[in-house]
């Protein structure tokens, strides 16, 4: 039996919802560290003072710190977030990544050129060819054409016309305007306007996208829609995108990382998991109290162990006794690799046991389907429901995980630990056979095992 | 009351001018030919044709600009002109006007652009600006005479100074009120600051640019009545005599030229600054 041995491992807890196969670890296309961003008059004797420990609100004399020693790496194929409330310093911070604003102190690498130490002429290049940007009210040049407006990128980079008009026709279809080229800005809907500038930051074909607050001018249900358009978009061309949000629900759906600032400084970098549930501090803790965590966490991260498991080469008396030793009516069936093979319920393992037959196979249910370890708890309520056991969650190798009772998932929602042990971990929607009646069952066919 | 000191500033600017008049006669000699020749040229395009073809002209640049009420407006107001004999004396002050509009233009649109792009150019230049529109026009006048000698060029001259001020100012007001994110999108997408200019700055910039170049107009027409006391001639030259005769029916048929004018002028550029937004929002 593997009730024992089966624990959730580290690795499975903290997969992001978003992470696609495409991430390659090592594999860095931006990096910033210690990067400071001061306003004002003396900006480099806030600086220092900052070093010696002073708080920012204690330097307002001598100037702005907008950004306070920022460091973080962000992978190719990523989606970095940076979350924080207004005057965290979070759009500042995105406007060192591609030298809008110079940085006080500090280096910021784009695809190992450092920003910081180049000419004017080599960050136009830099920014042409390695990182463009996304607005947050769009940007767009009203006196131009939706189509003009899409290939403006290409048109700073010196691309021909007809060839620019042709790629950008391209990308416009990309992002869902097929048919409005010849239109100006005016006429469109805000979220068709953030397509075009999607669609401008898109035909540039650059490594890396900077969004600016891109969604949050929009609508919430077009924002929804943005937001999914995103991400698919991001799994189909690989870019790495670093999206700036005070949206903690958009954030925790977006990103594969989140850093989460306040005052200037970056207070904790995580996956979404691990921000909902090991925050950093209090400020993180009370920020991610009213985060939409059925959208946040998965199937992979708050499943229990699945106890009731039985071998499929184990036969029916065993699973007989498993099931009554644990006081349920179903059980997961695996085989020798662990691979989920359906469930069985107790009476008709026990009619196999009572007919002598050695043979689990042809009881086994399939009726209940697996669920993956990213699935969002959002789209496992229904089912949860209709199932009358847990759910069984499988990875993409075809290895059962985990289990779902329906108990852990309203843990989840109450942010209360629920890997305790404590929980039965097969709901007892059906009741099971009496332990009696079992053990007389199995005492009776004792020669068949 | 008297007080027990003075400061000598009248002599310092006399000898500030004399210096300039005679180190600076060869410039001042090209600027009063060029100007001189300006003006001919483009009086004697307005002279030389009969009046109503000049009218003709006029109310389809009306019509194409603004519309059918504004063409038959101008046919109408222009032959009043011609009605209270004023027709030759428009055509002079319309000429002058022309001529100190795009000089002022010229000159204002570049310096409202620096200004919009450095804060130090602007702090300079707004007082200068200040100097300028606040001083009383007449004033101009004597040093534009001392350097120019009589004629139309001094009166030109002083229409630019004194007309120039808004010019500088919309230019600068427009651009730095270009919305600054498309700006960044300029920046962030790497073009080069004077592609965004051009492209971006600029195009955004214009109704406002318009609305200064329709101030300068104004201004220089205003002008126009003040230039005829140095011998500018036109309807300014009219006025003044009337002034002199105590003529009111003379003053009043070459004022409402004036008035005639100015409303053409102002209809025709206002309608130029706001047609481009107008076919963009409509299309």
């Amino acid at each position: 039996m593997y009730e024992s041995t089966d624990k959730v491992t580290p690795e499975t807890q903290i997969i992001p919802p978003d992470s696609g196969p495409q991430r390659t670890e090592n594999d860095i296309a931006l990096s910033v560290s210690n990067v400071y961003k001061v306003f004002g008059k003396r900006p480099a004797e806030v600086i220092k003072r900052l070093k010696a420990g002073k708080k920012r609100d204690e330097l307002t004399a001598l100037g702005t710190a907008a950004v306070i020693d920022a460091s973080f790496e962000v992978k190719k194929g990523e989606i970095f977030v940076v979350m924080g409330l207004s005057g965290s310093g979070k759009s500042t911070l995105i406007r060192t990544l591609n030298g809008l604003w110079a940085p006080t102190e500090g280096s910021v690498v784009v695809g190992g050129t450092d920003i910081s130490k180049i000419s004017d002429k080599e960050l136009r290049r830099v920014r042409q060819q390695k990182i463009s940007m996304v607005f947050q009210h769009f940007a767009l040049m009203p006196h131009r054409t939706v189509l003009e407006n899409a290939a403006y990128a290409l048109e700073v980079q010196g691309v021909a016309k007809a060839d620019r008009l042709a790629r950008a026709e391209k990308v416009l279809n990309l992002v869902g305007l097929e048919g409005w080229g010849a239109k100006y800005p005016s006429e469109l809907s805000g979220g068709m306007q953030q397509r075009v500038g999607l669609a401008r930051a898109l035909s540039a074909e650059t490594d890396i996208l900077l969004m600016d607050e891109a969604f949050s001018a929009l609508d919430p249900l077009i924002r929804r829609e943005m937001q999914e358009q995103l991400v698919l978009l991001q799994s189909e061309l690989e870019k790495t995108i670093i999206f700036i949000t005070h949206d903690l629900n958009e954030a925790m759906f977006l990103g594969d990382r989140i850093a989460v600032m306040r005052d200037g400084e970056i207070v904790q970098i995580g996956t979404p998991d691990e921000i909902l549930t090991s925050p950093a501090n209090d400020y993180v803790a009370a920020f991610v109290q009213d985060v939409d965590r059925t959208r946040v966490l998965t199937a992979g991260g708050v499943m229990e162990p699945a106890l009731a498991v039985v071998n499929l080469s184990g036969g029916p008396r065993n699973a007989l006794r498993t099931m009554r030793d644990l006081q349920v009516s179903a059980a997961f069936v695996v085989d020798r690799r662990r691979n989920y093979l359906g469930t069985v319920r107790d009476r008709d393992v026990m009619k196999q046991v009572e007919a002598h037959s050695s043979d689990l196979n042809s009881v086994i249910r399939k009726s209940i389907e697996p669920v993956s370890p990213e699935t969002a708890l959002n789209d496992l309520f229904g089912r949860a429901v209709e199932s009358p056991i847990p759910l069984p969650v499988v990875n993409d190798a075809g290895r059962l995980v985990g289990a779902l009772p329906r108990v852990t998932l309203l843990a989840a929602l109450g942010n209360v630990p629920s890997t305790t042990g404590e929980f039965p971990v097969v709901d007892t929607a059906v009741a099971p056979i009496p332990k009696q009646m079992v053990t007389d069952a199995l005492a009776k066919t004792e020669g068949d095992a | 009351m008297e007080a027990n000191f003075r400061i000598p500033l009248g002599d310092w600017v006399e000898v500030g001018l004399d210096w300039l008049t005679t180190t600076l006669d060869g410039f001042f000699l090209l600027v009063r030919t060029v100007l001189v020749s300006a003006y001919d040229g483009l009086e004697w395009l307005l002279q030389a044709p009969p009046y109503w073809a000049i009218i003709v002209v006029f109310a389809a640049i009306a019509w194409w600009a603004s519309g059918w009420k504004l063409g038959v407006g101008t046919a109408v107001g222009f032959l009043v002109i011609v009605g209270v004999n004023q027709w030759e004396n428009a055509m002079n002050s319309l000429a002058l006007v022309v001529i100190a509009t795009v000089v002022a233009v010229v000159i204002s649109i570049p310096l409202g652009i620096w200004a919009a792009r450095s804060d130090r150019a602007s702090a300079i230049i707004k007082p200068i600006l200040d100097f300028m529109q606040t001083m009383p026009a007449m004033v101009y006048l004597i040093p534009a005479l001392v350097m120019f000698r009589v004629g139309v060029v001094p009166g030109i001259v002083a229409t630019i100074i004194f007309s120039m001020a808004p010019g500088v100012r919309f230019t600068e007001l427009g651009i730095r009120g270009v919305d600054k994110e498309v700006v960044e999108a300029g920046h962030a997408f790497g073009s080069s600051p004077s592609k965004i200019l051009r492209q971006i700055q600029l195009p955004l910039a214009r109704p406002t640019i318009m609305a200064g170049v329709n101030q300068v107009i104004m201004l220089s027409l205003s002008m126009v009545v003040i230039a005829g006391m140095v011998g500018a001639g036109g309807l300014g030259g009219d006025v003044v005599a009337s002034l002199s005769r105590i003529d009111a029916g003379l003053g009043f048929e070459a004022g409402i030229a004036v008035v005639i004018l100015a409303i053409f002028l102002d209809r025709v550029t206002a309608s130029f600054g706001t047609n481009a937004t107008k076919k963009r929002s409509k299309k």
